[in-house]
């Protein structure tokens, strides 16, 4: 039977796209064999990404947070279809089938975790202020704006889920670069977030090369914040290059291992880390 | 449309010379090929800049939106190598209020005025409306055609209306709107931009739409009516010179209208007395490519607009 190879393409702005430049590198399956070519995004896809995600803000950041948790939910629904191609993908790498379900099922249970999530967080993060004047004060969160993720080379699909989720959660957007070394599983994901309800543009998944990338996520004024793993080099870039901008950097190192699966890689503290308060003075009897 | 006008429409365009539009449509897409890079960039961008006609053309326009334009196209951001544009273009109403705030600095003060965006007003009225414009400080006039009346094939009409409104100018400066969108064919733009040239004087422009309608200025639109231009300087010697408006956002879109100038008419055509750009967002994406350029970092764009958005 003739096969059909498939072309993997990076999810941006709600389209599958080749990366600007053309370019492609190839990665093989776990007995060596060439498996599929993976476009190597550049600064200008990188651009592009962040120009869609500008695009489905104001959409996404403006639904109400029982929808946006309808709309995770439906993500989760989507990942459940698909589960053991995607538990496949992840065991390109070699690693057990056991293992590869394992990370599936808790991706799922995360999505899921967020999903409820979207109309409580408000509740717990705001609050009304005691002041000493006639003044009724209180704090509400809103969302920052477009944030990058650099997932870890590790866990390519629970890793990059629980770098994206929590920003999307919070009504921003995410423009995420996927594992540099295992990137096929953010293919896959990004067919999956086609296909479930959430609009165009609110999560962009970019392949390619994290020492090319990582020095236009550090420096790119419209990301407000970034999440990323990364070794010491690349912590400090991102420091360094962050600094004009401003931007809020939640930085995870890379040389001691982060067990995603863990109960505290998840929850109402990921979430805040993309929220701005804003306090507001309402004066009494006006 | 009567059998007199049927041969004065067919009479122009034969006189004219038709528009090969898959030729033009083709020509333009090769434009946006060209790579322009670092310096050359930098160098398209301010000069850009310096074509702006800064716009703003809405009923809830005030006083006071009118100054801080004008502060803007003299001083489109902090960094003082980025040069002022080449005008702002108003209501006729608030050509004395831009007056204030521009009399004896190099940006002109451009008015729409004889009925726009319609023209759908007597020739008195419109005529009336020039020389209010004029007597309030405008430096130059946007005008458009009696579309209604080309259509028609009233064609002398036509050019009388524009030979009226350039006797009302005076010494200032003319551009003349197509509203390309209305005319329905490359042939008919190509009519329309000899029918405005051959009563318009050297420096005098030919210019696409008035932003009024659905479709405005395109790559081949404004192709068009540069080949036009070219064919009529060839023929006469005379220099008109061009202004697409409406729909240019990005400062590749007018990258791209810019290698169209050079690669049609050639280097005496690339400076604001010639080539101008009818936009009111498009200078804040040039400002923000330039501050890319020269910081190395791509820029959020709510940094250079009103906007008070986060995305």
């Amino acid at each position: 039977m003739l096969k059909i190879t498939k072309t993997p393409k990076c999810y941006v702005g709600g389209s599958f796209i080749r990366s600007e430049s053309g370019r492609v590198a190839p990665i093989k399956d776990a007995s060596g064999a060439f498996f599929a070519n993976i476009p190597l995004c550049t600064r200008k896809d990188l651009r592009n990404a962040v120009e869609a995600a500008a695009k489905a803000g104001p959409g996404w950041a403006t639904r109400n947070a029982y929808n946006r948790g309808q709309v995770l939910y439906r993500l989760a629904e989507m990942l459940e279809a698909r589960a053991a191609e995607m538990s496949d993908a992840i065991s390109l790498s070699g690693i057990s089938k056991k293992d590869a379900n394992r990370e599936v099922r808790a991706s799922i249970e995360r999505v899921v975790h967020y999903a409820g999530w979207t109309d409580k967080f408000q509740a717990l993060l705001g609050s009304v202020n005691p002041v000493a004047s006639s003044h009724f004060n209180f704090t509400v969160t809103e969302p920052m704006g477009i944030i990058g993720v650099v997932a870890p080379d590790e866990k390519p699909l629970l890793g990059l889920l629980s770098l994206v989720l929590p920003a999307i959660t919070g009504g921003n957007t995410a423009v995420a670069l996927a594992s540099g070394t295992q990137p096929y599983p953010s293919i896959l994901l990004g067919e999956m977030l086609a296909t479930s309800d959430l609009p165009r543009g609110v999560v962009n998944l970019l392949t390619g090369r994290r020492d090319e990338l990582i020095p236009t996520f550090a420096t790119h004024a419209h990301l407000r914040g970034l999440a990323a793993v990364g070794n010491l080099d690349e912590r400090k870039a991102l420091q360094i290059g962050a600094s004009d901008s401003v931007k809020r950097l939640k930085l995870i190192p890379s040389e001691t291992p982060t067990d995603w699966f863990a109960e505290n890689a998840q929850g109402l503290y990921e979430i805040r880390d993309h929220l701005e308060a804003k306090t507001t003075w309402h004066p009494i009897g006006a | 449309m009567s059998t007199r006008n049927f041969h004065a429409l067919r009479g122009l365009l034969n006189d004219v010379g038709a528009v090969d539009q898959v030729g033009i449509d083709e020509r333009v897409a090769k434009f946006a090929t060209r790579s322009i890079k670092k310096n050359a960039k930098v160098f398209g961008l301010k000069l850009a800049v310096t074509m702006v006609d800064l716009t703003t053309l809405e009923g809830k326009d005030t006083p006071g939106k009118i100054a801080s334009l004008c502060q803007k196209a003299l001083r489109p951001h902090d960094a003082t190598d980025i040069p002022p544009t080449a005008a702002v273009c108003v209501y006729p109403s608030m050509v004395k209020h831009a007056a204030k705030h521009l009399r004896g600095t190099p940006v002109k003060i451009a008015s729409v005025a004889a009925a726009f965006p319609s023209s759908q007003t007597p020739l008195r009225t419109r005529i009336a409306e020039v020389r209010a414009a004029v007597a309030d400080g405008a430096d130059e006039i946007d005008m458009v055609i009696n579309r209604g009346a080309f259509l028609a094939g009233e064609l002398q009409l036509v050019q009388d209306e524009i030979s009226a409104v350039l006797e009302a100018c005076g010494d200032r400066t003319l551009k003349v709107i197509l509203e390309t969108s209305e005319l329905e064919t490359y042939d008919n733009i190509r009519a329309a931009s000899f029918l405005a040239m051959r009563v318009l004087r050297p420096g005098d422009f030919i210019k696409t739409s008035t932003g009024k309608t659905s479709a405005n200025a395109t790559p081949g639109n404004n192709q068009v009516m540069l080949e036009a231009i070219r064919d009529h300087f060839l023929a006469t010697g005379i220099e008109i010179a061009m202004k697409p408006a409406g729909g240019i956002r990005t400062a590749k879109q007018a990258l791209h209208f810019l290698v169209a100038v050079k690669e049609t008419l050639g280097d005496a055509w690339l400076t604001n007395t010639r080539y101008r750009f009818g936009a009111s967002a498009l200078l804040n994406d040039l400002v923000r490519q330039l501050v890319k350029e020269k910081t190395g970092a791509y820029q959020a764009p709510y940094t250079f607009s009103e906007s008070s958005s986060a995305y």
